[in-house]
């Protein structure tokens, strides 16, 4: 079978590829777009974040024979405390500067952190078993579907929809969008403004280290895995613009699959083709596909 | 800074400014000239890249691309189409215009945090250009560049003629950067940095002004690229990289941002502790890069020289 003279188990695969990739944008812009929403800063250093997440599941498995559900659930919450650590600490310092400066203070985390762990562990990356559970695959007919990749979409779409009800229709979202919005008067009317910063950052990171421990057993476990993978990720962001959670979700997942089709018919421009979609974007609607101008 | 500069202050900033320059002409006899020669390239990209941030407000994070592709552009011209090396120069200054002024339409479109992913992603798009078109040697970079004669007269292999170009280079871009600051179009730069709506309701076409901004960091940036791929004989991929345009961004900020010495003042710093530290640390150089961004930004937001501007004007007063 064929589809514009390509194979269909190709194109399927290369579309799964795009999909899971587009899961990986959509929580990893949809954690930039939240922190951004209410600590007006870019954090650069999500992708580090992500890379932690990975890193730990990977070291729970080899060292402590942790399995991955438990570090599905527990390296989040880690990398989330270490979030908190740092909003605490230093981000705290830098909300009445220039919103520079928080991109600024994130670079110099995520090249600690990128440091360290390029210390550890080189560069060569480690490999991580896909969960027993979710070995295999099924056979659709047409293509291969490896059980634990229908997985990674399952799982992530699930994380970004249940992040966009939590925002939209429950009371701490409506808090957090309020606060978004006009955080004076939020605080004016007894909410704990800064507790709700501190959370957000915290849930911000954790989505980053949830994304990591996901892709541990499709990519390689690498320091530089996050860093490749943000600068992807801003580039999702200018195009749909931070204006919006579903947009967030949905502009992830589209790029990723056209990135995954760029591949199929167009592999030399598959490197770049989500920066050129940015560039038509911003000639063409410069505030990005959901934002407000 | 604001107030009207007093005829003896003037006057104490040219001695300063001719005894720096003094000392710049005998340092070769004194310092290993391939350092200096390494310091003052990136002394000039820091210079250009505040040109931006410190004056005109604007975070690029992006530059590597132009230091990086007027790089390329010189040294594959004079290894491989065999022209003399001021031509290299000036081409590849001329391509980072370019490339600058195609960034700056862009990027201007939107301001602020944006308007920095914005950079980084169309110099990421430009770093995974040059890993794939075969001319720039993909990984292993664009090595055997011949230095050549300059004018086809003087012999650059020799490192302290080379050194001497480098310097002229350097002063020529920081004198540009110096009229531009002080021009009134460094006043208009100002002004939006400070208050964009109100420059606009004067009536400037601040987009205009920003765009050139760009375009006159930009080439800069490529002067100091293109020195500095006829100093080592090679442009490499690290030139293009992520990292790079961050370390521009760190030896501005520990120099002291918007101030004119600062960005040299930074780049020495950096470019020492990167020699020193290489060989002794590995990889945790990049641990302590990290670590001195994260407390410039936390407690040192004014830099080595602004540190030293603020003591000495808070002696003025006493």
């Amino acid at each position: 079978m064929e589809i514009f003279g390509v194979p269909t188990a190709l194109l399927g695969s290369q579309l799964l590829v795009g999909l899971i990739n587009g899961s990986f944008y959509a929580i990893l812009s949809l954690g930039l777009a939240i922190i951004f929403g209410l600590l007006n800063i870019i954090n650069f250093a999500h992708g580090a974040q992500y890379m932690m997440g990975a890193f730990i599941a990977w070291l729970a498995l080899t060292k402590f024979e942790v399995n991955y559900w438990v570090a599905l659930i527990a390296a989040p919450l880690l990398v989330g405390l270490l979030g908190v650590l740092l909003e605490r600490t230093m981000l705290r310092k830098l909300y009445k500067l220039d919103h520079l400066y928080g991109l600024l203070l994130t670079f110099g985390l995520a090249l600690i952190i990128e440091g360290i762990f390029r210390d550890q562990f080189g560069i060569s990356g480690e490999s991580y078993e896909v969960p027993e559970a979710l070995s295999g695959g099924i056979h659709l007919g047409f293509m291969f579907l490896p059980l634990y990749r229908a997985w990674v979409v399952v799982a992530s779409l699930t994380v970004c929809f249940g992040t966009w009800f939590m925002i939209e229709k429950t009371r701490l979202g409506a808090y957090l969008r309020a606060g978004t919005e006009n955080p004076q008067i939020v605080q004016a009317l007894g909410i704990n403004v800064p507790l709700l910063i501190t959370f957000t950052y915290g849930y911000g990171v954790a989505l980053a280290a949830f994304a990591g421990v996901l892709a541990a057993p499709v990519f390689q476990v690498n320091p530089l895995m996050g860093s490749n993978l943000i600068i992807v990720v801003f580039a999702v962001v200018v195009i749909g613009g931070m204006g919006s959670i579903l947009g967030s979700i949905v502009t992830g997942i589209g790029l990723g699959l056209i990135e995954g089709l760029t591949k199929v018919f167009y592999p030399e421009a598959s490197a770049v083709v989500v920066f050129v979609i940015m560039v038509v974007v911003l000639l063409v609607r410069p505030a990005g596909l959901f934002g407000k101008a | 800074m604001n107030s009207p500069a007093q005829p003896s202050a003037l006057i104490k900033t040219e001695v300063l400014y001719t005894g720096l320059f003094v000392v710049g002409l005998l340092a070769p006899f004194a310092v290993y000239p391939t350092f200096l020669m390494k310091l003052f390239c990136f002394a000039l990209f820091a210079s250009a890249f505040n040109l931006l941030l410190g004056f005109a407000g604007l975070l690029s994070f992006g530059h590597a691309a132009f230091l990086g592709t007027a790089g390329y552009v010189c040294g594959l011209l004079v290894r491989d189409s065999g022209v003399s090396p001021e031509v290299g120069i000036l081409a590849g200054t001329a391509s980072a215009g370019l490339l600058g002024w195609l960034f700056g339409i862009l990027a201007i479109r939107r301001t602020g945090i944006y308007f920095a992913m914005i950079t980084l992603a169309l110099a990421q798009m430009v770093y995974f250009l040059v890993l794939q078109v075969p001319a720039t040697g993909g990984e292993d970079g664009l090595q055997g560049v011949p230095r050549g004669h300059l004018f086809g007269v003087i012999d650059l292999s020799d490192n302290i003629a080379m050194y001497y170009l480098v310097y002229a280079v350097f002063s020529l871009g920081f004198f540009i950067i110096y009229r531009t600051i002080h021009s009134p179009f460094g006043q208009i730069l100002k002004a939006i940095r400070e208050n964009e709506p109100r420059a606009v309701s004067l009536g400037y076409d601040v987009a205009k002004f920003k765009l050139l901004a760009f375009v006159i960091s930009a080439s800069l940036a490529g002067l100091a690229g293109a020195t500095k791929t006829l100093v080592f004989q090679l442009a490499s991929l690290s030139d293009v990289h992520w990292h790079t345009s961050g370390e521009v961004v760190l030896m501005t900020l520990l120099g002291g941002l918007g101030t004119i010495l600062g960005p040299a003042v930074g780049s020495a710093t950096i470019v020492t502790l990167q020699n020193e530290l290489a060989d002794k640390v590995g990889s945790w150089v990049t641990v302590i890069m990290g670590a001195i961004f994260v407390a410039c930004v936390l407690a040192f937001r004014r830099g080595i020289v602004g540190e030293i501007q603020a003591l000495i004007q808070r002696a003025g007063i006493r």
